[in-house]
């Protein structure tokens, strides 16, 4: 394929990976901006949301767009209500002390991650896209005849990654409105500037806690009910959606909304883009070494203030 | 491996500790007695299973078939009128955890043999145990590890043909019908290598040439950024993919090339438990598929494939009998069936009593050479190569029409032969 | 007794009790005892900048994995006999384990995890992308001929308890040693508090630098030792899994505490072992354990005996 297609390839690829990963970074960042603390499980909240979306799919086993629309309200709202019991249960018991959270977590990883094996077996399960018509696209290009439009050979997304981009931006457009304008928002505010002096001004920090936990834990499931028309749900498919949020919570900056997103995007992209230049596995061992390079030499992240 | 006069021997340390008093009082349970095995006491397998991890797909199926296939022998007298005892333990498709449960096969649950692995750095990792533990080790794993030479005198795959052979054995059919000029996507580790390696030569030999070679590193979950990579030039795309992605890989494939695909052909490891009429798939139409066992049941099925269709609780398109979504690892679960049917057939002819047997009977093994297509050896005649401990069978290309799997080319064994790397026999036991 | 001469007591114990369960064991535990001193080493390496310089490291892989490959290709491929290759395992631990704590102890907290993290997933990579050499996931067998020290053959269960066991004396006995100089005890002030640490005039970072590099350094024995005695190289090591083996291990067992990597993996081991005869999903065991030990025995097993009978543990 010529250059300027497989680049727009490229970068359309990046953009449904960057979308995805933007909502699934978001909710690990919110933890960590309110709770400080670091959310080892997160991954297989997302694994979760995958599962459960096939399995509603399946047991409801109507038309795919129905399966696909409950899928996307009762995955995330199970997850969300899983992650509030095991904050209660847990995280509040070792009083989100910031280590024995994470060894804390690393533990809800296997038990998440062994149950789903134990419930749901060890295949990779399908869910069938509500709908998916491919797209071909036209690249335009100077010639000898003046400015020419042609399709290239390959060039092409679905209706349904499309889709997954919009979605994933209107979510995160809601979820700015509810932290920005409502009154849940100015307590989750309040608790992550001073958790302290919030509840002598009788914010319910706990309840908070327990809520934001949901939510971090929710965002990954729906970011996993909307790939999995793409990709297969696999127990084992936590690992890398944990791996990129974390870079993507750390690059943008800890707990910073907008840096998550911005961080998202630049990883999402890049690892595309940075196919097109490179063998794939060595374009692989670039992108990771850069990010490794980047916080190494930048550790408060691109858009965070220095640490304290 | 005798340097006797270097070590301390453990069992003669131990007597000179008082094993005596020890063993009285059960401290050394079932450690002393093994080799005066009952004559009517089972034979026990091992069988390394993929539980969990990578490979769980197929483990399942690996379990399922050596089930039916040690029932099939019990139901027929057992193993030199001694039953047979699977015991199973999960390796978690971990070549570290392969080995250990190696070792408890030989010293915990004093087994006669282990059998059953089929991911290769399972097999790797594995093997070199067996060879010190002195334990026949039967793969089921379609590498080419054992053939290379790499592996041990313990360490034989009877019961599948590795995959040089069938690369090899490919390259005429493609080279001839499809197309002279290849793009092959394959996993970026040492299986796809092996594709990359044994088709670029076969390729060649029939006078075509491999345009572009496309490594997908393992763990990735989507694909279309790297199909850009396939020059336009293409007539064929050569694909091989394994894992828990493998749906996406093909699903975005054809979403690549929309209307105008070049001639696909791939590997059924890219569509192993999956179903063929999967949403999304429907571009596989008209493109050709290797098969080591054919999945759907052909028009000129034998009597032997319907019987082992029944046996294992697999219907006529490759799925479960039990759950038609739940779709087989066919083309290459019927190794579990042969090599458990050559493990019988080796005892016999060695006349094995017990562990103190284990190399007569990789000797007698390695004795076997053409074993007919029969109900021992559903998928087709084999010819086993005792000085490489490698089998050889025909191998099948089946091409999709009205979505079934239908045999177009069936290649013969000569086609997947290829020089001798190794001569195990040399080696001591 | 003092306390020094209490936890020397201990240490000779704990090597006395490993070599008479040797001999008295049946032979699949007997065997066991090989492969877990092994991981032992590895644990304990990681303990050094886990549990006493409060650093948590999610790469350590790639430094077992560096003792293993700079073992297994030197001593398979090139040839070279067992001690020299031995050795370089362990200078391309060591060196590895410079170059990465350098860079990467430019950060702190959750940042160092991920960098470490990420300097791993490379070092996987590389493996993957070197594969003509490698042979990638697949790996390759060590051969008979690569691990013979002279007459003595590696492959037999003997000289293979034998030579796990003296590894792991040196290493449990020397790191012992070291966490007890005063350069050990730097590094727990560290861990305690670095800010004040350093205002006493110590440099930290030198002294993180070099307790990565002596913890990289003994990862690397282990993963060489992995490769001479049991005769496989392979990627799975060099995989993230095996950057959280030894995280789960100190962490069962205790850690800071010398002991602890050793009752960590002997636990998990046995836990797996079991567990296994009777579920798929035997990680789950390990998971519950965890979280009941952060909720009831924040300090692992070891950590609860120190706090509940004996206060002098090491």
């Amino acid at each position: 394929m010529e250059f300027g297609p497989h680049l727009m390839l490229a970068a359309l690829e990046g953009a449904v990976t960057a979308a995805i990963l933007a909502l699934t970074a978001m909710g690990l960042s919110i933890v960590f901006g309110v709770m400080r603390v670091v959310n080892v499980a997160h991954g297989e909240f997302y694994m979760l949301g995958a599962v459960l979306a096939w399995w509603v799919a399946t047991v409801l086993g109507t038309h795919p767009a129905i399966g696909f629309v409950a899928a996307l309200i009762i995955a995330p709202a199970l997850v969300g209500g899983i992650a509030m019991v095991a904050d209660r249960l847990v995280l509040k018991r070792v009083a989100y002390d910031a280590d024995r959270t994470i060894v804390a977590t690393i533990g809800m990883l296997y038990i998440i991650q062994q149950t789903t094996l134990m419930t749901f077996g060890p295949d990779a399960r399908p869910v069938e896209p509500p709908f998916n018509t491919r797209l071909a696209l036209p690249w335009f290009e100077w010639g000898e005849n003046g400015f020419a439009m042609f399709w290239p050979w390959g060039l092409s997304t679905t209706s349904y990654k499309l889709f997954v981009i919009a979605a994933a931006a209107v979510v995160l457009v809601a979820l700015w409105l509810v932290i920005t304008r409502t009154k849940a928002g100015l307590l989750m505010r309040a608790t992550q500037q001073d958790s302290e002096t919030a509840q002598a001004f009788g914010v319910p920090v706990g309840r908070v806690y327990s809520l934001v936990f949901g939510l971090g834990a929710g965002l990954a499931a729906l970011g996993a009910v909307l790939v999995v028309p793409i990709q297969q749900a696999h127990y084992l498919m936590g690992h890398d959606p944990l791996l990129l949020s974390f870079i993507v919570v750390i690059i943008g900056g800890l707990g910073s909304l907008p840096g998550t997103v911005i961080a998202a995007l630049l990883i999402g992209m890049s690892d595309g883009i940075i196919s097109v230049f490179f063998s794939p596995t060595l374009a692989k061992i670039i992108a990771t070494l850069l990010v490794a390079l980047v916080l190494v030499f930048r550790p408060q992240g691109l858009m965070g203030r220095a640490q304290t | 491996m005798s340097n006797g006069k270097t070590q301390i021997n453990r069992r003669t340390a131990l007597k000179g500790l008082g094993a005596g008093t020890l063993a009285a009082s059960g401290v050394l349970p079932g450690s002393l007695g093994f080799a005066q095995a009952q004559s009517s006491a089972p034979i026990k397998i091992g069988f390394q299973k993929h539980a969990t991890g990578i490979g769980a797909a197929y483990g399942r199926w690996y379990d399922a078939t050596t089930t039916a296939a040690v029932a099939r022998i019990n139901d027929m007298g057992g193993i030199n009128g001694r039953p047979v005892e699977i015991v199973t333990e999960d390796d978690g498709t971990d070549p570290k955890r392969g080995a250990e449960v190696l070792e408890k096969f030989a010293t915990q649950h004093n087994c006669d043999v282990a059998f059953g692995t089929l991911f290769s750095h399972v097999v790797i990792g594995s093997a070199p145990r067996a060879g010190e533990l002195k334990l026949p080790y039967f793969v089921v794993s379609e590498g080419h590890h054992v053939a290379s030479g790499m592996l041990n005198r313990y360490t034989l795959q009877p019961g599948i043909t590795d995959v040089k052979s069938q690369v090899k054995s490919m390259a005429p059919f493609v080279g001839d019908n499809l197309g002279k000029k290849v793009t092959m996507i394959y996993p970026d580790f040492a299986f796809g290598h092996d594709h990359r390696d044994f088709f670029s030569e076969a390729i060649e030999a029939q006078g075509g040439e491999v345009v572009a070679k496309i490594a997908i590193p393992p763990t990735e979950t989507s694909f279309t950024r790297y199909f850009p990579n396939i020059p336009r030039e293409t007539e064929v795309v050569y694909h091989v993919m394994v894992g828990p992605g493998v749906l996406t890989f093909v699903k975005e494939l054809g979403e690549f090339f929309g209307p105008s695909r070049p001639e696909i052909f791939g590997f059924i490891d890219s569509l192993e438990a999956v179903s063929i009429n999967s949403p999304g798939l429907e571009f596989l139409e008209g493109t050709y598929f290797w098969e080591g066992n054919p999945r759907h049941a052909q028009a000129n099925q034998t009597e032997f494939d319907k019987a082992y269709r029944e046996a294992v609780g697999v219907d006529e398109m490759g799925a479960s009998t039990a759950d038609a979504k739940d779709v087989s690892t066919y083309a290459h679960m019927f190794g579990c069936w042969e090599t458990l049917n050559i493990i019988k057939a080796g005892m016999e002819s060695a006349h094995y009593q017990g562990p103190g047997d284990r190399a007569k009977l990789i000797e007698a093994v390695e004795a076997m050479t053409d074993m007919p297509e029969s109900m021992d050896h559903p998928q087709g005649p084999k010819r086993f190569n005792g000085k490489t401990h490698q089998t050889f069978g025909v191998q099948y290309i089946s091409k999709v029409e009205n979505g079934k799997l239908v045999v177009q080319h069936t290649a013969s064994i000569e086609d997947g032969m290829y020089e001798d790397e190794v001569d195990y026999t040399t080696q001591s036991f | 007794m003092k306390d020094a001469a209490k936890s020397n007591a201990l240490h000779f114990g704990v090597l006395a009790t490993l070599l008479v369960l040797f001999f008295v064991l049946p032979p699949y535990h007997a065997g066991n005892l090989s492969r877990i001193m092994v991981l032992a080493i590895y644990a304990m390496g990681f303990n050094l900048v886990f549990g006493y310089t409060g650093l948590l490291s999610l790469g350590h892989a790639m430094f077992f994995a560096a003792g293993m490959y700079g073992f297994g290709l030197t001593a398979n491929l090139a040839g070279w006999p067992v001690v020299p290759a031995f050795a370089t395992g362990i200078v391309c631990a060591a060196a590895l384990a410079a170059v990465v704590a350098a860079l990467a102890l430019r950060t702190a907290g959750v940042s160092f995890m991920i960098v470490t993290l990420m300097f791993a997933q490379t070092a996987y990579l590389v493996v993957l992308y070197f594969g003509e050499y490698t042979r990638g996931d697949e790996g390759f067998v060590v051969q008979k001929a690569a691990r013979m020290i002279g007459e003595i053959d590696l492959t037999t269960d003997t000289a293979r308890f034998f030579a796990a066991y003296i590894l792991f004396a040196i290493c449990f006995l020397g790191l012992a040693r070291v966490i007890q100089s005063r350069f050990g005890r730097t590094l727990v002030a560290i861990r305690e508090n670095e800010e004040r640490t350093r205002m006493l005039g110590y440099d930290a970072q030198r002294h993180k630098l070099y307790a990565m590099i002596l913890s990289g350094a003994v990862s690397g024995v282990a993963g060489a030792a992995y490769a001479m005695l049991f005769g496989y190289v392979g990627a799975t090591f060099a995989s993230v899994q095996y950057s959280i083996f030894p995280l789960l291990w100190v962490l069962l067992g205790g850690a800071g505490t010398t002991i602890g990597p050793l009752i960590g993996v002997l636990f998990m081991f046995y836990l797996i072992d079991f567990s296994s005869s009777f579920t798929n999903a035997y990680m789950l065991i390990a998971g519950v354990a965890l979280v009941l030990l952060t909720l009831f025995a924040p300090h692992g097993l070891a950590g609860l005996v120190r706090r509940k009978v004996f206060a002098w543990l090491p």
